[in-house]
């Protein structure tokens, strides 16, 4: 499992790396909700791969039977920000595009 | 009045009066609050008096942060005494000033609000019993004296007057800052008690002539010392009230203020005599110097002030205890005669309606009792004998004889203190004969009449105080001054003797000497002086000048130089630039610790790796496919998006995927609601060149590298044994203390609700930024048009549809009916994952989105102006009710005596409902809901406004929005 995971943040995070360097908007923000993803699994693993332990208490059961809270707690809160700068960067984007009539990172086209 | 409240009244009333003063209408109001509170910080702090005979200080501690040693320590002792009245009486007589030389038709409010804020700050530094409690007020002072010298806001001389100011003196505060954390941590403790305890330590340590550099750069740069006194006369724009409150009394003497404060600690070493001594022997002459050739009243007293501060400050150089009492002396002297100088200097320009010498004479015949006031300071500043100011030059120069530091400096200290005196002799005289004597001036602006009475009644208290003080100095400050001089010496206190006759000494000599000569140059030069505006042969030199060019070169040229220098202005090169050196920072943080692998690794599922094969095969494609195929590109990333929430249902964490389920969502819709705008792109049609490709291939090495580190690192995270973590508390308690069972959710709302309420206000801002930008913003023309068989309808409607309804109305009508019969459902559903939060998977945030993609989806189905004709959704009411009532849980809790954000829960049994689960983190909860439900729609609704726009470009500029 974990190998698994682990790769798959490997290849999120290289794919999100490569369209952050690329030259157009979409590009970039295409890049940087796949990154985003990348490093939510990262914190999310820090603390551990538990199958079917969830941490919502039941009668009886004692505390290694939970999976660690706290790294969800944390990626919880990382979902919604990310989701915002998304939102944010989107919005800039498309002033970009408005203002500038094209859709280069730097607002000049003809660069590669 | 016990001591705690009277020394917490007379610190925070001021700071209270200011925030009610905006509000008052008119200008008596605003004057009486004024005046209150100026006379109320008067009688308090003259009722502190009794106790504080021989050097005795009073405490009051207001703890803050005891574990960090942070506490509001109030401490007034003699010395702070003699401040606290100066401070409160002068203000008090500004106040009564002001009233009538502000121009009638300014309301008085701000003006007001700002002066006893500023007195406010005031009294906080110098009643500070901790150093790092003194720098805030200090900056404070900057601040407050930085929006009053620029009060007349709309002159531009104002405003650069009031930009040189804040920066050189809050430049100043932010080393002295720097000096106090030194000085605190040379003492070990930020208490003034212990450092003024701890002097033959300080003056030990290694790090002491650093420190003694840094305190000083403050204390100096407020003085309006050699070399940065420039500053004071640029700040001559200030309103006179201004002026005569700030530039005599209060702000310009914290600096002195603060050498006297520390003056048992850091004096006595060869550096503070040098550095001290010889920035107040240069104030002293030069100041005196320039005064004597200004043609602007205001100037005159301005650099006069810098002189005499110049002559404060030497005295504290020279390192004698009697030096330190003549220097608390003269303090007073100067605040009370500069403070009615620069009174009446407002009263001729209020009258004259100008301030220039040239242009000025003879106003004794219209307005005598004014000039007589003046002329009593004016002498008090010249040092005449029977005024208060003849008092303490008298103890400088037998100060400046006593003091013996080799052959030179006591061959100069006598003549030099005999120079500068008489060179005040002569701005005196400029500015008493020139104003009030000589032959009248017919082209004034204004016909000059006597001011008002209420505005010659300060200057009259002043001037009556300097003669008081001159003729009776044992009696009336005698007591005071031994009281001040013994809190800052302790038992070095040195006998003096406050008489106006000390029978024929070398002092009197002196004075004679040096009025003699101030006469005769001013009889013979006068001429001379009236022709010049800057100082002969240093006038080149400004200061002025050094420091525009100073700041010139750091905020410009500099920064030109390094951005041309560095490849900065491409994003791309910005961006391999972080993302190198994030993979250096890891790779350094990593080096010498062993990756250890396959310690605790679990057995592989296949149906996971084949999940994340799809997944992975989805990320590729996307990146594969963003440039040409946008659409393709977004649903592939919605793909991952998808799988990454699968592996988190399927490792233990439902939350997570509930949320991320719901954000993939939301996120997709608003990408897509901005792909229209984007330009086409069509593969093949621009062959790229051979650094394109080589640029590519550079990239795709560096992504490589990234992910590869990304996942060894997450591997050998995975596998490193975990250490003593947070979590088994956060579980023992997540039911016992914050009652309830979904402990994710409860360390969200409950146990980390401080972060939480951090990261609803991001969300907030973020909103408000994304409805701002495009408020105002008109998007590109669209690049997609509508599908093929719109166009056919809407052309057919065209042609054929004369007066029927066109059939393009009822597109998508029965998905969108399907629609709006769903949304209360779904709505309905996000209440139930809000409801149900505490205890299991959900909670406010998963909530919040459900409802606003509700909303959405209503918003697509039948379009913004349907919805919005029968909806009324008010987003920026939802975000500000839920972040108000989240930051109100928090308060409650601290009514009720606990830390902020704790939360109370509690388990009544209901009629009908039985045992019922209620905890005071719920009502947070449904604050973070109601935030993330307003931002969510309102960045979604500001897109789909923009489809509003675009039909209407040039009929209607204020749709929308």
């Amino acid at each position: 499992m974990e190998l698994v995971l682990a790769l798959a943040i490997g290849v999120l995070a290289g794919c999100g790396v490569w369209l952050l360097l690329r030259p157009r908007t979409f590009q970039v923000i295409i890049g940087l909700t796949l990154f985003s993803y990348a490093v939510n699994l990262f914190i999310f693993c820090i603390g551990g791969l538990r199958t079917g332990a969830d941490p919502v208490l039941r009668d009886g059961a004692d505390l290694s039977q939970y999976t660690d809270p706290l790294p969800q707690a944390l990626v919880l809160t990382a979902i919604v920000i990310g989701f915002a700068t998304t939102a944010l960067f989107l919005v800039v984007l498309l002033a970009s595009r408005g203002l500038t009539g094209n859709d280069h990172v730097d607002g000049k086209d003809g660069t590669p | 009045m016990p001591y705690d409240t009277a020394a917490l009244a007379i610190l925070c009333l001021p700071f209270a009066a200011s925030m009610v003063a905006p509000w008052l209408r008119g200008r008596r109001a605003a004057t009486g609050l004024m005046l209150v509170t100026a006379a109320i910080g008067l009688v308090l702090s003259a009722a502190l008096h009794p106790a504080l005979a021989d050097g005795a200080a009073l405490r009051s501690i207001v703890h803050w942060v005891p574990s960090l040693g942070l506490e509001l320590v109030l401490r007034v002792d003699g010395f702070s005494w003699l401040f606290l009245m100066l401070i409160c009486g002068i203000g008090l007589l500004v106040g009564v000033y002001a009233r009538y030389y502000m121009p009638p038709e300014d309301p008085l409010s701000r003006f007001y609000a700002l002066l006893l804020a500023f007195m406010g700050s005031m009294l906080g530094v110098v009643m500070s019993g901790n150093v790092i409690q003194l720098v805030f007020f200090w900056e404070l002072t900057s601040l407050f004296s930085f929006l009053l010298i620029g009060y007349w806001n709309q002159g531009a001389s104002a405003r650069e007057g009031a930009r040189m100011a804040l920066i050189v003196t809050g430049g100043g505060g932010l080393c002295l800052f720097a000096g106090m954390m030194l000085l605190g941590h040379i003492a070990g403790s930020y208490d003034l008690d212990v450092i003024l305890a701890a002097g033959e330590r300080v003056r030990a340590a290694p790090l002491y002539t650093p420190m003694l550099v840094l305190v000083l750069l403050g204390a100096l740069t407020k003085s309006a010392q050699f070399p940065f006194h420039f500053w004071l006369p640029q700040a001559m724009s200030a309103p006179t009230p201004v002026s005569s409150f700030l530039h005599s009394a209060t702000m310009v003497k914290a600096g002195v203020f603060l050498l006297l404060r520390f003056w048992p600690v850091l004096s006595g070493t060869d550096a503070w005599f040098w550095i001290v001594g010889g920035a107040g022997l240069l104030s002293l002459l030069l100041g005196a110097a320039a005064a004597v050739f200004q043609q602007d009243i205001k100037a005159v007293l301005a650099y006069s002030t810098i002189s005499h501060l110049g002559l404060i400050t030497m005295l504290l150089g020279l390192g004698s205890t009697l030096g330190a009492v003549a220097a608390i002396f003269h303090i007073v002297n100067h605040a009370t005669f500069k403070a009615s100088l620069f009174m009446a200097a407002g009263a001729v320009d209020h009258e004259t309606g100008t301030r220039d010498l040239r242009k000025l004479g003879g106003l004794s015949r219209v307005m005598p009792i004014t000039a007589t006031l003046a002329v009593i300071s004016g002498a008090a500043m010249a040092g005449v004998p029977l005024l208060n100011g003849f008092l303490s030059k008298e103890m400088f120069f037998a100060v400046a004889l006593t003091t013996h530091r080799g052959a030179v400096v006591d061959a100069l200290a006598g003549s030099i203190a005999v120079l500068a005196s008489a060179f005040s002799v002569v701005y005196s005289l400029r500015f008493v004969i020139g104003v009030f004597f000589g032959r009248p001036r017919a082209m004034l602006p204004r016909q000059p009449h006597e001011p008002p009475r209420w505005m010659r009644l300060p200057i009259g208290l002043l001037a009556l105080a300097c003669v008081l003080v001159g003729v009776l100095p044992a009696l009336v400050i005698g007591p005071s001054l031994h009281a001040a001089a013994r809190a800052v010496l302790g038992a070095a206190t040195p006998a003096f003797n406050l008489a106006v006759w000390h029978g024929l000494t070398s002092p009197l000599l002196m004075s004679a000497v040096a009025f003699a000569s101030g006469c005769i140059i001013y009889a013979l030069l006068r001429g001379w002086f009236a022709g010049r505006e800057t100082l002969p042969l240093l006038g080149r030199l400004s200061g002025r000048l050094m420091f525009e060019r100073l700041l010139a070169l750091l905020t410009s040229t500099l920064p030109g130089t390094l951005e041309r220098a560095f490849p900065g202005r491409r994003l791309q090169t910005q961006l391999l630039l972080i993302v190198l050196a994030a993979m250096v920072a890891a790779s350094l943080a990593m080096w010498g610790t062993p990756l250890r692998f396959g310690l605790r690794a679990s057995g592989v599922d296949p149906a996971f790796a084949l999940l994340w094969l799809l997944g992975a095969a989805c990320a590729v494609g996307a990146a594969w496919q963003a440039k040409f195929h946008r659409l393709a590109a977004l649903l592939l990333t919605g793909g991952a998006g998808l799988v990454s929430c699968v592996s988190f249902v399927w490792l233990s964490a439902p939350d997570l995927a509930a949320t991320q389920l719901l954000v993939e969502v939301v996120t997709t819709i608003v990408i897509l609601l901005g792909l229209r705008w984007l330009p086409k792109r069509i593969a093949g049609l621009s062959p790229d060149g051979r650094r394109a490709r080589l640029r590519r291939y550079r990239d795709a090495l560096v992504a490589a590298g990234a992910g590869l580190g990304l996942a060894a690192l997450a591997y050998a995270a995975m596998l490193h044994p975990v250490a003593d973590s947070i979590s088994h508390f956060f579980l023992e308690r997540a039911y016992r203390e914050g009652g309830g069972h979904n402990v994710v959710n409860v360390i969200l709302v409950d146990f980390r609700g401080f972060d939480t309420l951090g990261e609803i206000s991001v969300l907030a801002i973020v909103a408000l930024t994304v409805f701002a930008l495009l408020r105002r913003f008109r998007p590109a023309v669209e690049s997609v048009d509508a599908p093929a068989q719109q166009r056919l309808q809407a052309a057919w409607d065209a042609a054929n549809g004369e007066g029927a309804q066109p059939a393009l109305a009822d597109y998508l009508r029965i998905p969108g009916l399907i629609i709006q019969l769903m949304t209360p459902v779904i709505a309905l559903f996000g209440v139930h994952l809000f409801l149900r939060g505490h205890d299991l998977p959900g909670g406010g945030f998963a909530a919040g989105i459900t409802v606003s993609v509700a909303l959405v989806l209503l918003y697509m189905a039948r379009g913004a102006r349907w919805v919005e004709t029968r909806l009324r959704v008010a987003p920026v009411r939802w975000i500000g009710a839920g972040l108000l009532l989240a930051v109100a849980t928090g308060v409650g809790s601290m009514l009720l005596g606990y830390p902020f954000l704790t939360s109370h829960t509690s388990h009544p049994v209901l009629p009908l409902l039985g045992d019922v689960p209620l905890a005071t983190a719920m009502l947070f909860d449904l604050g973070v809901f109601c935030v993330v439900v307003g931002a969510t729609s309102l960045m979604l609704v500001a897109l789909a406004h923009q489809s509003l726009r675009r039909p209407r470009v040039l009929a209607d500029d204020g749709e929308g929005g």
